[in-house]
């Protein structure tokens, strides 16, 4: 029974595409008068932010009030933490609370898997991020998004091509795309200078190279990534500017890509380093899409986790024909 | 005690010649009720209620010559027992052009229970908009409410023991148009 969301892993191929349709279906309610549904009433949801974040924390919190669950936030920065006070005390503490998800984001990796797994809370986890380690729902909706753009929104990802380049070392957002696109069939490229490709990339479900320029031609999609200045603490790359030469995307590279292929990124950007301004906000990019996406995508997570969801059993029963709730 | 039957057997208490009268019957019903029609919207509910409401909506237009805008309502987001069941995939919902506001707005099931269904949808609706009037119209009303709901075209009245399944069939989804009963038919049925 999966009551978890840690990992890309997590979710086979019909778990992942039961999320992006279940988020498909969501997306409608954004047209409509009255944005919230009564589906999680009485449920508490609580943003465990031990790490800075804009995009992720606002966009759970909207997506858990849109289903109308109660939002506690809680950030490291002014509570017991700076004090002190450990993970297990803090999950205890909200357990007495009777939080019926965490959404968590820690610097260390692997601290949502410590929380799902010790037996500190009863409720669902769900991974907002952790470490260098993964970031599942920031993956589901880069997949959404690249299904809207390049599947007519229906169906898997099989035979699209993506390149993901940059920081993949620091990237969370990196391994867990690889992990999904691969459940999803797409062909995933890493490029990256080699000093910022992980140790054991060769057995990830994905190729990878140090030139870029040679896997824009066929690339359906192109994700750039952060160059994460804040967790480096060794010289990756002589300079920004070579950094920027060899593996940002410029104009002229943008025109490399075939006429449908969309730009994205995870944000936040640095804009002239890994990304230049002009691509950035370019018809190609669809980097603000992604952040509405998010919202839907992570509805649909805390609808499958929370509302009772076994996620990798779709409840295949038939309603109407046994006749038990009409 | 009629024990004839075993819980695995099923009875056809409509064929597909039933299913098409009392659908032209619920038609000819909800053009007269409603005088012409005019501003209605069928909303049925998925999977069956949107099929049973494409065809409603083929007889009314056979009956008045205008186009009868049809959509889907799905209600598994305001559902009372989503706690006691894994979740639920969503079904599509989709409201016409015109939407539902000041138009009397007519719900398609297929099969009319405990009327849970039905609360679960009519929440959904005021979510939406605020029609003139809602109205509900299923193919078979099998009893056993369990809340002040009631039908306003019926295809057919079938009594049954609540240990009995009602198996809607349409050709659209099933490949074949039939309802059947199965299950022991109990008590007083």
């Amino acid at each position: 029974m999966n009551r978890h969301l840690l990992s890309a892993a997590d979710l086979n191929h019909d778990d992942a595409l039961l999320v992006l349709d279940t988020a498909a279906e969501l997306a409608a309610l954004t047209d409509r008068a009255v944005k919230k549904l009564p589906t999680l009433r009485g449920r508490t949801v609580v943003n465990l932010f031990y790490e800075d974040s804009t995009r992720t924390r606002i966009s759970f919190e909207a997506a858990a009030k849109r289903l109308s669950a109660d939002v506690i936030n809680f950030s490291a920065k002014g509570s017991s933490v700076s004090k002190g006070e450990s993970l297990k005390d803090t999950a205890l503490t909200l357990e007495a609370m009777g939080a019926d998800a965490v959404v968590i984001r820690h610097p260390a990796s692997g601290a949502p898997d410590r929380l799902a797994h010790s037996g500190w809370i009863g409720g669902s986890v769900v991974n907002a991020g952790d470490g260098t380690h993964e970031h599942p729902t920031q993956a589901l909706l880069d997949a959404f998004t690249m299904r809207q753009h390049l599947a007519g929104g229906k169906g898997d990802l099989a035979g699209r091509k993506v390149t993901i380049v940059g920081d993949v070392l620091h990237s969370r957002v990196a391994r867990s795309n690889v992990l999904l696109l691969a459940t999803l069939g797409a062909e995933v490229t890493l490029v990256a200078p080699p000093t910022l490709l992980p140790f054991g990339v060769e057995t990830w479900p994905c190729s990878f190279s140090f030139d870029l320029d040679s896997h824009l031609t066929s690339a359906d999609a192109v994700m750039m990534l952060r160059v994460q200045r804040e967790r480096m603490n060794a010289a990756f790359f002589p300079t920004s500017r070579e950094y920027s030469r060899r593996y940002g995307l410029d104009v002229r590279r943008m025109n490399l890509l075939p006429d449908h292929a969309i730009v994205m990124h995870p944000g936040p950007m640095n804009r002239g380093m890994e990304i230049a301004a002009d691509v950035a906000d370019s018809e190609r990019s669809v980097i603000v899409e992604q952040v509405t996406n998010g919202v839907n995508v992570r509805m649909a997570v805390l609808y499958l986790l929370l509302a009772g969801a076994q996620l990798g059993e779709p409840d295949g029963s038939d309603r109407t024909a046994e006749g038990t709730a009409s | 005690m009629s024990a004839a039957r075993t819980p695995d057997e099923t009875r056809t208490v409509l064929d597909s010649d039933d299913i098409a009268r009392a659908l032209t019957r619920v038609a000819h019903e909800i053009v007269e009720r409603t005088k012409g029609a005019d501003d209605i919207v069928l909303l049925g509910i998925p999977t069956r209620g949107v099929y049973l409401a494409n065809r409603i909506a083929e007889r009314i237009h056979v009956i008045e010559g205008r186009d009868i805008p049809v959509g889907s309502l799905d209600i598994t987001l305001y559902r009372d027992d989503l706690r006691r069941a894994p979740a639920r995939a969503l079904l599509p919902t989709t409201i016409p052009p015109g939407g539902i506001d000041d138009k009397i707005v007519v719900l398609v099931d297929d099969v009319l229970y405990s009327g849970r269904t039905i609360r679960a949808a009519l929440d959904a609706l005021s979510d939406i908009g605020r029609p003139r009037m809602v109205q509900l119209a299923v193919l078979v009303d099998r009893g056993h409410r369990e809340l002040p709901i009631r039908p306003d075209y019926v295809g057919k009245n079938i009594p049954t023991a609540k240990t009995e399944k009602v198996l809607v069939h349409l050709v659209e989804f099933d490949g074949d148009d039939a309802v059947r009963l199965s299950g022991e038919p109990g008590e007083g049925s």
